[in-house]
């Protein structure tokens, strides 16, 4: 049985990849929770976990101010060179990831500063 | 003979619930404390509830929580010479001052806009904070929690930087370095309210963290904005920086940094000590003798702790996202990688019991802490703890640099 599954399986994740970009969906539910998660937790080292800074810049929605969350979404990605924030294409998606800046300029920490 | 005995009982009921790690709140202590040492004794930071549990290592459990301190998201302490009291350092600025016998706040302020770590001073009177907003160092009394010294890190270029790697030297003294001018500065506290500070300009690109060696003898500035460390030989006549490991993965693609390495704690083991690399996968040798890289060990991720087991034998080392659910341990006298463990998802700190037995470690996404015996690996127990981060077991308050 598995045998016989594997290259349908495959198949399938390799027309869902190649289609995935072109829809530009948001994710999921379960997804959007953990990638809230990540960004308090795990982006939280640098920037803080209520994202008001640390080593790295806060992100409160005054603070990204005139920022497009098309350009934010290309830093998640790419990283900055020459600066300690890294790409973060290896984990998230296109989709993944403006769904990120765009919920980072409406404001993603729980807490009202 | 009636009341009485129900005296008692109520008594029992709450020396019982005490005992038990019954949620202790700050403000109000339900019994006096019992009659105990506390070289047994340690917090842990949790880290998104701004609470702290205390907890003992001899029958390894939780005494009490103590609620009330904050933003803990990224938090350091000190224990005072006594080894009664925590001075716990939160991300919004606060100093929290807490008894560690009464499990309750005895003091907290609100120092600065964002704090990273602080040090106490040799004579243990002074406590000193690092700030990232607004940058420089701000000192303590550490009875009072008064401030006695406020030192901008503004550097040469009139530009205020943010303070990182704050560590004590002997002569109440404090060294920290400048994270956006690349300096490290040293202040001389022996006169708290006119403090007089020496700066080392050409301290390297973007210094992450720093550490002094136990000997409070070299102070080592981990770079992330170039190759190699910066060092002060504080014990010279006229103490300046160099680099060391300059070498080490020079014109090398360095990786993605998902978190960056501590050096808290230099992992000393006689001849040589290991430092995280910054961008490789790998713990770095050097021989302390020549400061020269000895060889490299590849490991799973990004090294955030390197920590040698008290007696040297070993090293332990935890990992940046996505390996922070791996610990992996060095067999020193081989070099070689000798056990891997999988303690829980987002494994954030390591700590040593006093003699190095065993090894308590915090998996933040498994809300617990793990101990495990360092001899045959095997897990002796786990505590509950909420999203938990730092673990400070009391030695440390009798250590320079720690």
């Amino acid at each position: 049985m598995l045998r016989r599954e594997t290259p349908y399986v495959l198949l399938v994740s390799t027309i869902l990849a190649t289609v995935q970009p072109a829809l530009a969906a948001e994710p999921d539910a379960a997804r959007r929770s953990q990638l809230r998660e990540l960004v308090r937790e795990d982006c939280g080292s640098c920037h803080g976990m209520t994202l008001k800074g640390g080593l790295g810049p806060a992100l409160r929605p005054a603070d990204l101010a005139g920022k497009h969350p098309e350009l934010l979404k290309t830093i998640i990605l790419e990283g900055v060179p020459g600066t300690p924030m890294p790409p973060w294409r290896r984990f998230l998606s296109e989709d993944e990831a403006r769904y990120i800046a765009v919920e980072l300029k409406k404001g993603m920490s729980d807490e009202t500063d | 003979m009636k009341p009485i005995k129900t005296y008692i009982a109520l008594l029992a009921v709450i020396f019982a619930a005490a005992c038990a790690g019954g949620r202790t709140t700050a403000t109000q202590p339900t019994t006096s404390p019992v009659l105990r040492g506390t070289g047994d004794l340690g917090v842990v930071i949790e880290r998104a509830t701004g609470s702290v549990l205390i907890v003992e290592t001899t029958r390894r459990t939780t005494l009490a929580r103590v609620e009330g301190l904050g933003d803990l998201s990224h938090a350091s302490l000190n224990f005072s010479r006594d080894a009664r009291y925590a001075y716990v350092y939160g991300r919004d600025g606060g100093l929290t001052k807490i008894d560690l016998l009464e499990a309750r706040i005895v003091k907290r302020i609100i120092q600065g806009g964002n704090s990273i770590g602080g040090a106490i001073s040799q004579d243990g009177r002074l406590i000193a904070v690092s700030n990232y907003e607004p940058g420089g160092v701000r000192v303590f009394d550490a009875d009072s929690l008064e401030m006695l010294a406020d030192i901008p890190a503004v550097s040469a270029d009139g530009k205020a930087s943010k303070t990182v790697g704050l560590v004590d030297l002997p002569g109440n003294r404090f060294a920290y370095s400048l994270y956006d001018a690349g300096e490290i500065w040293v202040a001389d506290l022996s006169d708290p309210r006119n403090p007089v500070v020496q700066k080392f300009a050409d301290a390297g690109k973007l210094p992450y963290d720093a550490l002094i060696t136990p000997d409070g003898r070299f102070y080592v500035a981990g770079l992330f904005g170039e190759d190699g460390m910066s060092m002060v030989d504080l014990w010279h006549d006229q103490p300046r920086v160099t680099r060391v490991l300059h070498k080490y993965g020079k014109g090398e693609q360095k990786l993605p940094v998902y978190k960056m390495p501590h050096l808290e704690g230099w992992a000393l083991t006689g001849r040589y000590s290991f430092v995280p690399g910054v961008g490789r996968h790998e713990v770095v040798v050097v021989d302390n003798e020549t400061w020269q890289e000895v060889r490299r060990i590849p490991v799973k991720g990004q090294p955030v702790f390197v920590s040698a087991r008290p007696d040297g034998r070993q090293v332990w080392v935890n990992f940046a996202f996505p390996d922070y659910d791996t610990v992996q341990v060095l067999d020193v006298p081989s070099m070689k990688i000798v056990k891997e463990l999988h303690p829980g998802k987002a494994v954030l700190h390591m700590e040593f019991t006093p003699r190095g037995d065993e090894v308590w470690i915090s998996a933040r996404d498994a809300n617990k802490v793990v101990v495990y015996r360092t001899d045959d690996f095997r897990k002796v127990t786990e505590l509950e703890a909420e999203k938990p981060s730092g673990i400070f077991f009391t030695p440390r308050a009798h250590r320079i640099g720690m």
